[in-house]
């Protein structure tokens, strides 16, 4: 019999703890299969960030350190300068990267370093029960936006990749989802890119990755991840943002 | 040599090969030192970090990564540094911290002043943890300290002080770079280099379940009892006949000598007791003088801060005395001795009658 699927070498053998039909699950899983297959797992190195995605430490069978809330950027930078040849990247979201890491992030993408960032863009602050993220939809009900995200009081949906653009140490960004097998497919394909991009020392790379919360959202997972097409991409439009050199 | 770029080669030469900074003054001249001189160093990183809470971070990742790491800041930004210094210490990851303190609190000013004793001697960030903190009063033995925060670092993997002041840090004196004592070989299981003929390793502080967190406190506990046994510092100036031990540290330390040498010209028998560390704080001393004499005369430049210390030492025994000026004021030897002078006279009259 041949195996088809089975758990990534760079996963332990361990139970997630993200709920049902959240995006953390698939992302975490495609990151340790991206490792395998480009032959990465003794060279790679994860920075944890605080939040949902904190403990895939407990998932990657890989080097992982975490961060404080927001500095994983600054940690991975730490960690790069010392280790040039490893592959480094820190998994934060939105709350993390957009909101308390905001200099972290912006100053490694704006340095050129090259790490890669994972950006996981779900809207809310999942790990603390569903507060506004800088990334909340204009009018969409958090525990801390009750009547509505309203741009007068709580300002506009932060677009990362685009702002992110605007630096020329930047050399990859590009925004994907989890919300469907194709959009998987294509989000396994630029996490390799975004190592790549690393590999070859081109610049600093992120991928930023819209996901399902149901929890959070207050929807059932399949309204979740008709929501990310229906209003998310909306704004936060899928595709390449930006790539200097082709790899 | 200035004490702030004297500090930075004597880094250097402890194997210091990262440093993250951001500009504040009275530190910047440590900061543009180690710009241009790590440059020459194999290996050598420095960056200007976006700010001193990246800057500490930015040192947290090179200590994961097994590279000897220091930051520098003054006041306010060692402020900002505090949640990676928790993050240090609960990862029991090793580092080197400058700060040349000057005036507070808030934005204070950039005059020398002892302003952030207990932040520094308290862990100063979030959680139950110590910093190891030494205090040189001279721009030699900052050299000599820095030497010896490196390894102290590695040995206990914790997160160690270097306190100084803008004084120190911009006063010029001779300094002899004496090749530091080889670098000894510390165990480096815990470094991250990437998962290659050995099982992942994983460093975090985050603990769940209250058992494990409690353990992994009481660990740094008991590694905090054995800086506690092994670590204090101090020195004596003038001890053994006094009939009262100033005590202050740091450039403090330099005008308590001045003043005692007066003091001692018009007959007043006054010594010092300077501590080297101030944690682990250097208790024996004082209890040890304590036997002898009666009077102890906390001299500080702020508005006493290590003087807590100093009665927690002598646990009610004795008779404590204080002078303090915060602000950024830098009292001279004259000043401090006419006071320390009034209190003799005055704890020598109570003792007749």
């Amino acid at each position: 019999m041949k195996i088809v699927y089975s758990r990534p070498k760079s996963m332990k053998e361990a139970h997630f703890h993200y709920c049902p039909g959240c995006g953390h699950g698939v992302i975490t899983r495609l990151i340790a299969e991206v490792v395998d297959e480009m032959e990465l797992r003794d060279k790679a190195i994860c920075v944890a960030p605080a939040g949902c995605g904190m403990l895939v430490y407990n998932y990657f069978d890989i080097d992982t350190i975490e961060s404080a809330h927001g500095r994983g950027a600054a940690v991975a930078t730490g960690i790069k300068r010392v280790l040039p040849e490893n592959l480094v990247f820190s998994y934060q979201g939105d709350g993390d990267l957009a909101a308390i890491g905001t200099a972290e992030g912006f100053h490694a993408a704006n340095r050129g370093e090259p790490i890669t960032i994972i950006f996981v863009n779900n809207g809310v602050y999942g790990m603390t029960g569903g507060q506004m993220a800088p990334t909340t939809m204009l009018e969409q009900v958090t525990t801390t936006s009750p009547a509505g995200r309203d741009s007068l009081t709580q300002g506009h949906p932060v677009k990362i990749c685009e702002v992110y653009a605007t630096l020329d140490g930047t050399s990859y960004l590009e925004r994907v989802a989890v919300n469907k097998p194709a959009a998987i497919i294509k989000t396994k394909k630029a996490i390799a890119k975004a190592f790549r991009h690393q590999q070859q020392k081109t610049g600093f790379s992120l991928v930023e990755i819209l996901s399902p919360c149901p929890t959070n959202w207050k929807m059932n997972p399949l309204d979740a991840c008709r929501w990310v097409d229906d209003v998310m991409t909306k704004i936060f439009p899928l595709g390449l943002i930006k790539e200097t050199k082709k790899c | 040599m200035s004490g702030n770029t004297a500090v930075g080669e004597a880094a250097v030469l402890a194997g210091c090969t990262c440093y993250f900074g951001y500009p504040i003054t009275p530190q910047n001249e440590l900061t543009e030192y180690m710009a241009r001189r790590i440059a020459e160093v194999p290996g050598g990183v420095f960056i200007q970090s976006e700010s001193e809470i990246a800057a500490i971070n930015m040192v947290l990742g090179a200590a994961a990564a097994g590279a000897r790491a220091m930051t520098s800041s003054s006041g306010p930004g060692i402020s900002l540094k505090q949640e990676g210094v928790s993050y240090l210490a609960a990862d029991e990851l090793p580092a080197v911290i400058v700060n040349m303190m000057r005036g507070g609190p808030g934005m204070g000013n950039i005059s020398p002043a002892q302003s952030d004793y207990l932040q520094a001697t308290r862990g100063g960030g979030h959680g139950d943890y110590r910093t190891i903190v030494l205090a040189p009063s001279s721009v030699q033995e900052a050299v000599d300290l820095v030497y010896v925060a490196f390894d102290l670092a590695d040995m206990y993997r914790n997160p160690v002080v270097v306190l100084g002041d803008g004084m120190l840090g911009q006063m010029m004196e001779p300094v002899t770079f004496t090749a530091p004592p080889p670098k000894k070989e510390y165990p480096k299981d815990y470094v991250l280099t990437g998962a290659s003929g050995r099982p992942s390793r994983m460093i975090r502080s985050l603990l769940f379940d209250t058992k494990e967190e409690e353990e992994h406190n009481w660990k740094l506990f008991r590694k905090y009892q054995l800086m506690e046994q092994n670590e204090a510092r101090y020195e004596t100036f003038m001890l053994d006949d006094a009939d009262m031990a100033l005590l202050a540290y740091g450039i403090a330390a330099r005008i308590a000598k001045g003043a005692i040498k007066r003091l001692r010209q018009e007959g007043l028998k006054v010594g010092l007791i300077r501590p080297i560390t101030l944690w682990p704080f250097p208790r024996k001393i004082i209890q040890e003088a304590a036997k002898e004499l009666a009077d102890f005369f906390v001299f500080e430049m702020s508005t006493g801060q290590m003087i807590e210390d100093v009665k927690l030492a002598l646990e009610g025994k004795g008779h404590v005395h204080f002078y303090g000026r915060p602000g950024g004021v830098i009292p001279t030897p004259v000043e401090l001795s006419r006071i320390v002078a009034r209190h003799y006279y005055q704890s020598q009259r109570s003792k007749r009658r």
